[in-house]
């Protein structure tokens, strides 16, 4: 069964019509990338996933049943992870307290602690854990806000451009983390700004631009830049 | 001892810190509801007015103390809930102007309904009154009620703390506190947040209800209200997003309000407020972040 299937979604915002008709499919062990220029409605894609965008024409589905009209609490308690832009994470809590926060969305109770996940995956954190998350340097950030979203033992991760503004060293360590995410069994959406790194990375990659699906794009693509760039300026 | 001149002696010193402590509790109250809500609630003197309202009934039925004060928290917390779920959840998404103006008139109806109900002069709730009478410590008295009111702020606040950062609701609370979407996202209930929240703010406007009837036996309908005002401004003065720096001004402003209160002549003392307001203007021309915040400190959040 698919995972995340988005079918035929349109996002409005008053008279701004962000997503239009946008259909994209995510398997369990595969990662897609969402790519595509500022404004082309990536994000809000993943907001009206996530029931923080008003949805204003077709479906969201999660193992078959419809997200659209649900609280975004409940999205995140029925296994869909959302790592925001900007981090988002709680600089005035330690890094433990910003991944217990993580567990507010975990449906077992049974294993363990819950935050070995995120501290086999990043060991840094472990080692930070009693520091305020806001003394961090903006890549350590980016993989506690990584390592709180798997805390909550999502089946989907949806994650909203996690490069940006890190340092190319970082960036590594990012993809080199989402590439073990994907090993676990992880449907994993990736909206990104680097369309080359996440073409070549992506099991398929989707470019978006006015709202609209514009090109699907396999691994193979990547060196075909021609392509990558007609399809930003269309 | 060289204030001597002043009045001010050690019971005057107990009462400032009991009514300290019991503003502090009140601006807890408001506070918790702020970090949640954005919302400054008004009508938090109205469920102190109404939990003296109950402990005066359970005086006139002749209950035994504590189960008048259990009515009181009975009344106080049911009004509470009613409160957040007919006016507050539903204005959630409007702006603090709105939802300021709706608790404005919640208080005005709720103490309007009061003055219909029980008149201009109220009712006596007297059964607390004896906690008036000192208790011999080291050879000065302190009235009991003192002594009290500062041992129930002092085990409340403490509790409270425990529930904040060792609880899975208290995380969830201070995390909604700081950034409620963020929170939402990774799957903080929104719904129970609020009512812990609402909760909590109500148990202790219940508690300061109780402190307050023993020293201000005549509950009328503006009961709690011009404490309310007070704590108000002691939160404001405090810094209002900041919950430990609001804790410490609502104490400040109760604190000098009980001194004050102990020190000025009798025919003075009905300028007190008059006084405390036109300090805590000069603190805000002074300090506009507030008292207890650095003063570039109050603006790193965006």
């Amino acid at each position: 069964m698919t995972t995340l299937a988005v079918e035929g979604l349109s996002v409005r915002y008053g008279a701004v019509e962000a997503v239009r008709g946008l259909s994209l499919e995510v398997q369990a062990g595969e990662i897609v990338g969402l790519i595509g220029p500022n404004g082309a409605g990536k994000s809000s894609t993943l907001h009206a996933v996530m029931g923080t965008a008003p949805v204003s024409g077709g479906d969201v589905r999660h193992d078959g049943r419809s997200l659209v009209g649900r609280r975004p609490e409940d999205v995140a308690r029925g296994g869909v992870a959302l790592v925001p832009e900007g981090r988002r994470i709680f600089g005035e809590l330690t890094v433990e307290e910003n991944l217990r926060l993580g567990l507010a969305a975990r449906r077992s109770r049974a294993s363990g602690s819950g935050l070995a996940r995120a501290y086999g995956l990043f060991p840094m954190l472990q080692e930070f854990r009693r520091r305020h998350a806001g003394a961090l340097s903006g890549g350590q950030q980016q993989q506690l806000a990584i390592g709180r979203a798997l805390v909550a033992e999502p089946d989907v991760l949806l994650l909203d451009e996690p490069s940006l503004g890190l340092a190319p060293k970082i960036v590594d360590v990012v993809f080199e983390a989402l590439g073990r995410i994907r090993e676990s069994g992880l449907a994993v959406l990736l909206v990104e700004q680097r369309a080359q790194r996440t073409v070549a990375f992506a099991d398929r990659s989707y470019v978006l631009a006015n709202g609209e699906l514009r090109l699907t794009l396999g691994p193979d693509d990547a060196s075909d830049t021609e392509r990558l760039v007609a399809a930003y300026l269309a | 001892m060289t204030l001597a001149f002043l009045n001010l002696t050690w019971p005057t010193i107990a009462n400032g810190l009991a009514l300290g402590g019991v503003y502090a509790l009140m601006a807890v109250g408001i506070g918790l509801v702020f970090g949640v809500l954005r919302l400054v609630n008004f009508a938090y003197g109205q469920l102190i007015m109404a939990g003296g309202f109950a402990l005066a009934y359970g005086a006139q039925w002749g209950l035994p103390n504590w189960v008048s004060i259990l009515f009181c928290f009975g009344v106080v917390l049911a009004l509470s809930v009613l409160m957040d779920r007919l006016v507050f959840r539903p204005l959630r998404t409007h702006s603090p102007a709105v939802m300021l103006v709706a608790t404005f008139a919640i208080a005005f109806l709720l103490q309007n309904v009061a003055l219909l109900a029980f008149g201009a002069y109220g009712k006596s709730a007297g059964s607390l009154a004896e906690l008036n009478a000192p208790w011999d410590i080291g050879g000065v008295e302190i009235k009991k009620i003192a002594v009290i009111a500062v041992a129930t702020a002092v085990f409340c606040l403490a509790v409270l703390q425990l529930l904040l950062t060792r609880t899975p609701l208290g995380l969830h609370m201070r995390a909604a506190a700081l950034d409620f979407r963020t929170a939402r996202l990774l799957g903080v209930r929104a719904n129970r947040v609020i009512a812990g929240a609402v909760l909590i703010s109500g148990a202790f406007a219940a508690v300061a209800a109780v402190m307050l009837s023993a020293t201000e036996i005549q509950v009328t309908y503006s009961f709690g209200l011009q404490d309310t005002i007070l704590v108000l401004a002691g939160v404001v003065l405090g810094g209002l997003n900041r919950p430990i720096p609001a804790t410490l001004g609502g104490f400040a402003i109760g604190f000098a309000s009980g001194i004050l209160g102990g020190v000025l002549p009798s025919n003075q003392s009905q300028y007190l407020p008059a006084f405390l307001f036109a300090a805590v203007i000069v603190v805000l021309l002074l300090r506009p972040n507030g008292l207890f915040t650095r003063a570039t400190g109050a603006v790193e959040r965006v």
